[in-house]
């Protein structure tokens, strides 16, 4: 439900980056989103178009990579990559781990130019 | 022109994150020990809170803030309780975020206080993204909600330190299934603690104080500078 701050924040930040090119037009911006970011993705995309519209940025397509979560699992001793987000536990070996080392990303990664 | 890629690297919410960790190092040199309590609408945050003020004023320098969509009843209902209260107010905004802590501090002599108790708004989603520079995040579900609610909102839960059942004087009247609960957020949150209570009828509520204390008593402890870590994430 807060897509749409998020994606004030988006419009923000790329205006920003676009003083260091002045001279292009954003085509995309790339996004990570993990699973437990608490985003919606159709939600952002959705609330993208909205707070896009009217500035430099309209037209800009989101391309949003999604991360799963990654947790380190303590008998394993190595990271893994669960297949949801509701189970806390080695797929492996099915022991629990809150060491959570992926997932939680909302990060702007790049914008694509031209 | 041909496209090219500019590499930004940074996390969408770096004006909430970076502010909320001024405001925990501030926190951390004033000496008050900050709790962020986040629940579904109607889980008791305001009823508990009342009754934690209530008990923790005779020993402590506590206070509240408390955020709302409309309304400042809640804020009313926690002056009941005699310590200074503050509302925010946020409109359409479904959470707090660190702008509005800081704002909502402003004139408060922070060294004057040993806790001071954020009610966030009520929602299980959005409150999960927006660090306040809390020093704990304390979840509640209350034993009318169903005891699968953990599965439902892992984000928040994923975030938390610490996990009350609110309502338990209900328990039997609406058949809730304390296994069954403690089974679903173990399996979100490993390990994490949680801890009936009834503000009702004061079940665990001295167990919930005393998990107080002992979180406060071990920030103090703590090096200084080491602090930084949002809740939910030490590890």
């Amino acid at each position: 439900m807060h897509e749409l701050s998020v994606a004030h924040s988006l419009v923000e930040m790329a205006l920003d980056e676009m003083e260091r090119v002045p001279e292009s037009r954003i085509i995309a911006l790339h996004l990570r989103i993990g699973a437990l970011s608490g985003l919606v993705t159709d939600a952002l995309l959705f609330a993208w178009d909205v707070v896009s519209e009217g500035t430099k940025l309209q037209g800009a397509a989101l391309k949003i990579e999604d991360v799963p979560v990654v947790i380190f699992c303590p008998v394993c001793q190595q990271e893994q990559t669960l297949p949801g987000h509701q189970i806390f536990r080695c797929p492996r070996c099915n022991a629990k781990s809150a060491d959570i080392r992926r997932g939680r990303e909302l990060e702007l990664v790049a914008l694509e130019v031209s | 022109m041909e496209p090219r890629i500019v590499q930004v690297q940074e996390n969408v919410l770096r004006k909430n994150d970076r502010l909320a960790r001024q405001l925990r190092e501030r926190f951390r040199t004033s000496g008050v020990f900050v709790i962020n309590v986040v629940s579904s609408p109607g889980a008791g945050k305001t009823t508990l809170l009342r009754e934690t003020l209530l008990q923790l004023k005779s020993r402590y320098r506590v206070a509240a803030v408390v955020g709302d969509l409309a309304t400042a009843n809640d804020a009313r209902r926690l002056a009941e309780s005699g310590v200074p209260v503050r509302q925010i107010t946020t409109g359409t905004t479904c959470h707090l975020d660190a702008v509005m802590i800081e704002k909502s501090l402003a004139g408060w002599d922070l060294k004057n206080l040993d806790f001071l108790f954020i009610e966030n708004v009520g929602n299980l989603v959005c409150p999960a993204s927006y660090d306040l520079g809390e020093d704990l995040r304390v979840v509640l579900f209350s034993v009318t909600e169903g005891e699968d609610k953990p599965a439902k909102y892992p984000t928040l839960v994923s975030t938390s330190d610490l996990a009350l059942v609110t309502k338990v004087d209900l328990s039997d009247a609406v058949g809730f299934d304390g296994v069954a609960f403690a089974e679903a957020i173990e399996n979100v949150r490993p390990d994490i603690r949680v801890i009936a209570v009834s503000a009702r009828s004061g079940v665990g509520l001295d167990a919930w104080l005393r998990a107080l204390g002992t979180a406060r008593a071990a920030r103090e402890s703590r090096p200084a500078g080491n602090a930084a870590a949002p809740p939910g994430q030490e590890a």
